[in-house]
C-alpha cells in the first residue's frame, strides 16, 4: 500500500511540476503575482510529494518489501540496517529519486527565496520546474522504482559488498546536493538571460543572488567527492585515492566549473562585470552535473564506478542534456551580446587574477573532459582504442593548476579596478622566502630526494602562508596595536574567512598530495603467521588469522602488529578479505594504522603457501606519508565555502527586510 | 560445533571461489636488484590491466595483471629498456595497454588541446583587455538609486578594507 502510495507520489510530482512550470510562465507573461505566487506553491507541494516517494522507498528498504523489484535487486534480510537504508540510493532508479529530492527541494528553496524581482524569479521558477519535468517524467516512465515482483521472491539479492561501507552511504547524497543543487544556478542563469538587462545595477545584484547557491552545491560536492575518495582509498585495497577513472573524472569537471563560477560570481557581484562569462560558467557547471549522470548511467564508460548500465535509458539521458543544454546555451548565444556592461578594469587589478584563476581553472576542467571522452570519440571515428590515465593529466593538468595555486595568494591581496603588483610583491615576500625554505626543508627531510615533489611541498607552504600573509595585512597583525587587530578580526566579514579557510585548506591538501605520492612506500609478501615485513621506517608483523562471522559474510581476518623497525612502539591493525555468499564476491578491509599524518594502511591477500610448505597470506603494505591531509585539506575547503555561505551579506531575503 | 561447523565452511567457501574460477596468480617475486624492482613498479602504474575496468597491473588482482607483471620483470631483467618494454606491451595488446596515450595524428588534440585553450582564452583576453578602456563611466543618479536599494542593509558589517567605489 504505501509502495503504491509512493509510486503515485511519484506521479503526482511530475503533475506538480508541469504546473509549477506553466503556471510560473504564464505568470512571467502576464505579470500576474496570483499565478506566480501559485507556481511557487506548487514547487513546495511537488518537493514534499518526492520527499514522500524518497521515505516510501526507504521504507520498502527497511522492512525488506521483496515484492518490489528494485528492493529485491538490490537488497537482502541480513543487512544491517544502515545499509537497507543506502540501498534506497544504491540502484540507478533510487538514485534517480534522490535526484528528484534534491533538484525539487533546492527548487523549493528557491520558490521561498525573497527579495528576487518578480521577472526573474519568475522565470527561474519556471525553468526549475522544467528540469523537473524532465528528470521525473525519465524517472516515472522509464526508471520506475517501485515496480513490483509478482511473485516476490523469499529474499533479496543484495548490495555490491563494495558499496556497503559507511562513507559510501553518505557519499550519494552529499554528491547530489551538490551535482543538482548547481541547476537553481543553472534557472537564475537561464532567467536572467531572460530578464537581463545591459544595466549596471542588474548584474551585481544577480551575482549577490547565485552566489549563495553556488557556494553551497559546491561545499556539498566538494565533501561529496573527498567521501568518494576516501572510500576508494581504505575499501578498494589499492593504496590509492585519486585513480583519474572516467567516473572521479564526471564529478571532478562540475566541481572544477563550480570552482570557476564561484570566483566569477564574486567579480560580478562586486563590479557588475564579466556578466555573460558568469552566466555561461553557470550553464556549464549544471550541464557537467548532466553530463555525469549520462555517462554514468549510459555504460558508454568502462570504469570501476559505473552502475545501473542501460544504453536505452542513456539515450534518454542524453536527450534531456541535449534539450536543456542546446536551449540554455542558444539562449546564451542569442541573448549574451545584448548584455554587456559592468565594470571596466585594469589587468593588474583582483578582477584580472579572478579572471586568470578562471582561464586556468576552466582549461583544466576542459583537459579533464578531453583526456575522459577522447577514447571515446576516437574509438566512434577510426576504431583506435586508446586508454587515458593518470600520466596524462600529471603531464596536462597539473601544469594548469600549478600554475592557478602559484598566482593563488595575489589574487585577494590585489585591489579591485586596478591594483599595485609591487605592493603585493612587497607583502608576499616574506610568504615567499619561507615557501622556499619549507621546499628546501622537504628536499632535505624526505628521501629519496625527489626535486619536483620537494618545489611541491614548497608550493603547498606558499598557499598556506600566503593566505595567512592576506589575513594577517586585513587585520594589521602585528603592525597595529593587538586591540585594533581584534577590532579588525571581528569586523571581517565571515564571507573573507570562509575565502581563506578555502584557500589554506586547499595547501593543506596539496601538501598531503604531494607527500603521499611522492614518497609512499609499498611493500608486498606472502607472510606466515610470524614473519614480518618492512616498508619504509615501518615493520609489519602477521600474528594470527582466523575466521569471523559478519552479518552478511564470512572474513578471514589477519591480526597485525604494526612497529618502528626497532620494534618500538607497537599497535594492533585488522585486515580483513571478506566473502560475501550472497553475491559471492570478496572484497578487502583494509587495515589502517594511523601515526600522526601518517597512514600504515595493511591488506590481507589470498591465501597461499610459502617455500616451506606451511599456509601464508599475501600481505602488502603501505607507507603513506601525510595522508590524513589528503582528506583534512578539502574537509577545511568544505567549511570555507560554509563560513562565505554564512555571511549575512549573502542571505537572501535580506535585502527585502532593509527595504521595508 | 556450530563454530566449528561454520569455521570450516568458511574455509571452504573462501578457498574455493578462486580455486574453481581460475588456478590463483602466481605470486609476485620481485627482482633481486633494486633499482631494476623499482623501474618495473613504475612502469606497472602505466600499464593497464587488459581485463579490468580502468585498472593498472600494479593495482590489479586479477591473473592476467599477475601475468604481465611478470613479463615486464622477465623484459627489465633481460636488459630491455623501459621504452622496449612498453612498444613490446603494444605489440601484444594495442595502444589500449598504456595509460599514456601515443602522440599520433588522432591523438593530437588530446595532447594539445589544454595548451591550445589556454592560448586562445589568454590571446582573446589579451585583445579584449586592449579594446576596452579602464576607467568606468560614472553610474547615473537613478542608476545609483537602483543598486542602493538592492544592496542596501544596514546590518551588514562593513568591509574594512573596501573602497566606497567598490559598491
Amino acid at each position: 500500500m504505501i509502495v503504491e502510495l509512493g509510486a503515485f507520489a511519484l506521479i503526482l510530482a511530475l503533475v506538480l511540476a508541469v504546473l509549477q512550470t506553466g503556471m510560473a510562465a504564464a505568470g512571467r507573461l502576464r505579470r500576474s503575482p496570483v499565478l506566480a505566487g501559485a507556481a511557487e506553491g506548487a514547487a513546495l507541494a511537488c518537493a514534499g510529494v518526492v520527499a514522500l516517494a524518497f521515505a516510501a522507498l526507504i521504507l520498502a528498504f527497511a522492512v525488506s518489501d521483496f515484492s518490489v523489484a528494485n528492493v529485491a535487486a538490490n537488497s537482502h534480510t541480513d543487512k544491517p540496517m544502515l545499509y537497507k537504508v543506502a540501498a534506497a540510493w544504491g540502484s540507478h532508479e533510487g538514485s534517480l529519486v534522490l535526484w528528484c529530492l534534491v533538484l525539487t527541494g533546492f527548487g523549493a528553496v528557491l520558490a521561498r527565496a525573497r527579495g528576487l524581482p518578480f521577472g526573474l524569479k519568475a522565470s527561474a521558477v519556471a525553468t526549475q520546474g522544467l528540469l523537473g519535468v524532465l528528470f521525473l517524467a525519465f524517472a516515472v516512465f522509464t526508471s520506475n522504482p517501485f515496480e513490483r515482483l509478482d511473485p516476490a521472491p523469499f529474499q533479496g539479492g543484495s548490495l555490491n559488498p563494495l558499496l556497503q561501507d559507511p562513507a559510501l552511504a553518505f557519499h550519494p547524497p552529499f554528491l547530489y546536493a551538490g551535482y543538482v543543487g548547481f541547476s537553481v544556478c543553472f534557472s537564475l542563469a537561464v532567467a536572467a538571460l531572460i530578464e537581463g538587462r545591459a544595466n549596471s545595477s542588474f548584474w551585481p545584484a544577480w551575482g549577490r543572488w547565485v552566489r549563495p547557491w553556488a557556494l553551497a552545491s559546491w561545499a556539498f560536492l566538494t565533501v561529496g567527492i573527498t567521501l568518494g575518495s576516501f572510500w576508494a582509498y581504505y575499501e578498494l585495497g589499492w593504496g590509492g585515492w585519486w585513480f583519474w577513472d572516467p567516473v572521479e573524472n564526471a564529478s571532478f569537471l562540475p566541481w572544477l566549473a563550480g570552482a570557476a563560477l564561484l570566483h566569477s560570481a564574486v567579480v560580478t557581484e562586486r563590479r557588475g562585470a564579466l556578466a555573460g562569462w558568469t552566466t555561461f560558467l553557470a550553464l556549464l557547471t549544471f550541464t557537467f552535473s548532466m553530463l555525469g549522470a549520462f555517462l554514468v548511467r549510459s555504460g558508454v564508460l568502462t570504469s570501476v564506478h559505473a552502475f545501473a548500465v542501460d544504453p536505452e535509458r542513456g539515450l534518454m539521458l542524453l536527450a534531456i542534456l541535449g534539450a536543456t543544454s542546446g536551449v540554455a546555451f542558444a539562449l546564451f548565444a542569442w541573448r549574451a551580446p545584448q548584455l554587456k556592461g559592468g565594470g571596466m578594469f585594469a589587468p593588474v587589478s583582483r578582477e584580472g587574477a579572478l579572471v586568470l584563476n578562471n582561464v586556468f581553472l576552466t582549461a583544466a576542467s576542459a583537459t579533464v573532459l578531453l583526456g575522459t571522452l577522447y577514447p571515446l570519440i576516437l574509438e566512434a571515428a577510426n576504431g583506435a582504442t586508446i586508454s587515458v590515465g593518470p600520466p596524462y593529466f600529471a603531464l596536462t593538468f597539473n601544469p594548469l593548476m600549478i600554475a592557478a595555486l602559484l598566482i593563488l595568494p595575489a589574487g585577494p591581496l590585489l585591489s579591485w579596478k586596478r591594483g599595485d603588483l609591487k605592493g603585493v610583491g612587497q607583502r608576499l615576500a616574506l610568504a615567499a622566502g619561507l615557501s622556499i625554505l619549507i621546499a628546501l626543508a622537504g628536499w632535505m627531510v624526505f628521501e629519496p630526494k625527489k626535486a619536483l615533489s620537494a618545489a611541491g611541498i614548497g608550493l603547498g607552504g606558499w598557499l598556506i602562508l600566503g593566505t595567512l600573509a592576506e589575513v594577517a595585512e586585513r587585520l594589521r597583525l602585528f603592525r597595529a596595536p593587538l586591540a585594533e587587530t581584534l577590532r579588525r578580526a571581528r569586523a571581517l566579514p565571515l564571507g573573507a574567512w570562509g575565502t581563506t579557510l578555502a584557500h589554506a585548506g586547499l595547501g593543506v591538501f596539496v601538501l598531503g598530495a604531494v607527500v603521499e605520492t611522492g614518497y609512499r612506500v609499498e611493500a608486498a609478501r606472502a607472510l606466515a603467521p610470524g614473519q614480518t615485513i618492512e616498508a619504509g621506517k615501518w615493520a609489519v608483523t602477521l600474528d594470527s588469522v582466523g575466521v569471523v562471522e559478519g552479518p552478511n559474510y564470512l572474513a578471514e581476518q589477519g591480526k597485525l602488529t604494526v612497529t618502528l623497525r626497532d620494534g618500538s612502539a607497537p599497535r594492533t591493525v585488522t585486515a580483513e578479505r571478506r566473502f560475501f555468499p550472497t553475491g559471492g564476491q570478496t572484497t578487502t578491509e583494509v587495515g589502517l594504522d594511523f601515526r600522526g599524518l601518517d597512514d600504515v594502511y595493511v591488506v590481507l591477500g589470498e591465501r597461499g603457501r610459502t617455500a616451506a610448505d606451511e599456509p601464508a597470506w599475501n600481505v602488502r603494505v603501505w607507507w603513506n606519508p601525510w595522508a590524513r591531509l589528503i582528506f583534512l585539506g578539502p574537509a577545511i575547503m568544505a567549511l570555507g565555502g560554509l563560513l562565505s555561505l554564512l555571511d549575512r551579506r549573502l542571505r537572501l531575503g535580506v535585502n527585502r527586510k532593509a527595504a521595508a | 560445533m556450530r563454530r566449528a561447523l561454520l569455521t570450516a565452511f568458511a574455509v571452504v567457501l573462501i578457498a574455493t571461489p578462486v580455486a574453481a574460477q581460475e588456478p590463483p596468480p602466481t605470486p609476485d617475486r620481485p627482482l633481486a636488484d633494486a633499482t631494476q624492482e623499482a623501474r618495473a613498479q613504475a612502469l606497472f602504474n602505466d600499464i593497464r590491466c587488459v581485463v579490468c575496468q580502468h585498472e593498472a597491473i600494479a593495482d590489479s588482482p586479477a591473473g592476467i595483471a599477475a601475468d604481465m607483471r611478470r613479463l615486464v620483470r622477465e623484459e627489465i631483467a633481460a636488459g630491455r629498456s623501459d621504452q622496449q618494454v612498453r612498444d613490446d606491451l603494444v605489440r601484444r595488446y594495442g595502444d589500449f595497454v598504456l595509460f599514456t596515450p601515443p602522440l599520433r595524428g588522432g591523438t593530437w588534440l588530446l595532447w594539445f588541446g589544454p595548451l591550445a585553450i589556454v592560448l586562445a582564452v589568454g590571446v582573446g583576453l589579451l585583445v579584449m583587455a586592449r579594446r576596452r578602456p579602464v576607467e568606468t563611466p560614472a553610474l547615473t543618479a537613478a542608476e545609483e538609486a537602483d543598486l542602493a536599494r538592492i544592496l542596501a542593509d544596514q546590518a551588514v558589517r562593513p568591509d574594512t578594507d573596501a573602497k566606497p567605489s567598490d559598491h
